[in-house]
């Protein structure tokens, strides 16, 4: 099979997983794992004090979801243009 | 030469200045005693030093294994900032640590996994600062390690590549997450069940909601792979290892 083909099939599987939480289960507040974690702890030991604070805490939401948008872009923008580069490469020599 | 500088800039832009965040998985600042937290740094440090011993080579080394690194520093980017959602109904991410360990070996992966988690740390009060050695543990050592083991028991079978690529990306991501639980559960025993009691707590939290995401992680690793491997073909990239 032609590896554009199977790319494709691999990547709609990948987006189908990502899908189907979303889908069936609607209710839930798809919160993050580590702050479920934190709640064991202090289930286990509920005398646990967390003896450190992070340094610095994006002051909104927004401010959070920039920073995190500009990491995937970065890392986006260096794969595309990677892969780019090979691609052009790739067409240059199929001409040859 | 112009060429090599550019690349230059972009992985150094890439490892220094992309903050990183992530919800789940690390473990939170504060929330691991100083013992552990002592013990995870310093069980992470000689893993750290042979990273960055390698990665010194790979930039004294050819075009071509920058621009690789490259790729994967920008893999586990992207990789590490997706939080999808699980079956779970809670959420977590990817690590992306794999391709890079399979291209360049699991060392690597601890700088590039460290430099992530200190962002984050720093940036967006994910994981933390004196969580990070048991954290760059989990991520940057245990992950890589596992798909790098896989990778090579399995690249000479008769299995198809692109699936041993899959299942080195997946399960590498999956123990990255039983050894936070295992960390969590070391440092918290449960009163009536003990350690092992915790090690289930923990466990059902981030084992189950990542078992769909190590899939994900894993076919998204076996395209990338797909796309190196047809490069190589036309001879327009050499990779070693693969």
């Amino acid at each position: 099979m032609k590896t554009s083909k199977t790319n494709l099939i691999l990547f709609l599987l990948a987006i189908a997983i990502v899908l189907v939480p979303l889908i069936f289960l609607g209710d839930s507040e798809f919160g993050g794992a580590d702050g479920e974690a934190g709640d064991v702890i202090l289930e286990i030991n509920s005398d646990y004090e967390p003896w450190a604070e992070p340094i610095w805490e994006p002051p909104s939401g927004e401010i959070e979801s920039l920073l995190f948008s500009t990491q995937i872009a970065i890392g986006a923008v260096t794969i595309g243009y990677i892969l780019g580069t090979l691609r052009e490469k790739k067409r240059i020599a199929d001409n040859r | 030469m112009k060429r090599k500088g550019y690349q230059f800039v972009w992985i150094t832009l890439l490892l220094l200045l992309t903050p990183s965040i992530s919800n789940a998985m690390h473990i939170m600042e504060g929330f691991l005693p100083a013992k552990w937290a002592i013990f995870w740094a310093v069980l992470s440090l000689p893993f750290l030093a042979l990273g960055i011993k390698k990665v010194n080579g790979i930039f004294k080394g050819d075009v071509n294994a920058k621009v690789l690194l490259g790729l994967a520093g920008g893999f586990v980017f992207v990789l590490s900032a997706l939080k999808i959602p699980s079956v779970t109904g809670s959420c977590s991410h990817p690590t992306g640590v794999g391709l890079g360990a399979i291209l360049f070996g699991p060392t690597v992966m601890t700088v590039i996994g460290t430099i992530v988690l200190l962002f984050q740390a720093i940036l967006l009060a994910h994981g933390g600062l004196t969580t990070l050695g048991a954290n760059v543990f989990s991520m940057g050592i245990i992950g890589p390690l596992v798909s790098y083991g896989i990778f090579r028991g399995l690249k000479n079978t008769s299995l198809n590549k692109s699936f041993v690529i899959f299942l080195a990306a997946a399960v590498g991501n999956l123990l990255t997450y039983c050894i936070t639980a295992a960390q969590l559960a070391l440092a918290f025993p449960d009163p009536a069940s003990g350690i092992g009691g915790s090690l289930v707590k923990f466990l059902s939290v981030f084992a189950v909601t990542q078992v769909p995401l190590a899939i994900v992680e894993g076919l998204l690793t076996a395209i990338i792979y797909n796309l190196l491997m047809e490069y190589k073909s036309k001879g327009v990239i050499s990779i070693e290892n693969i």
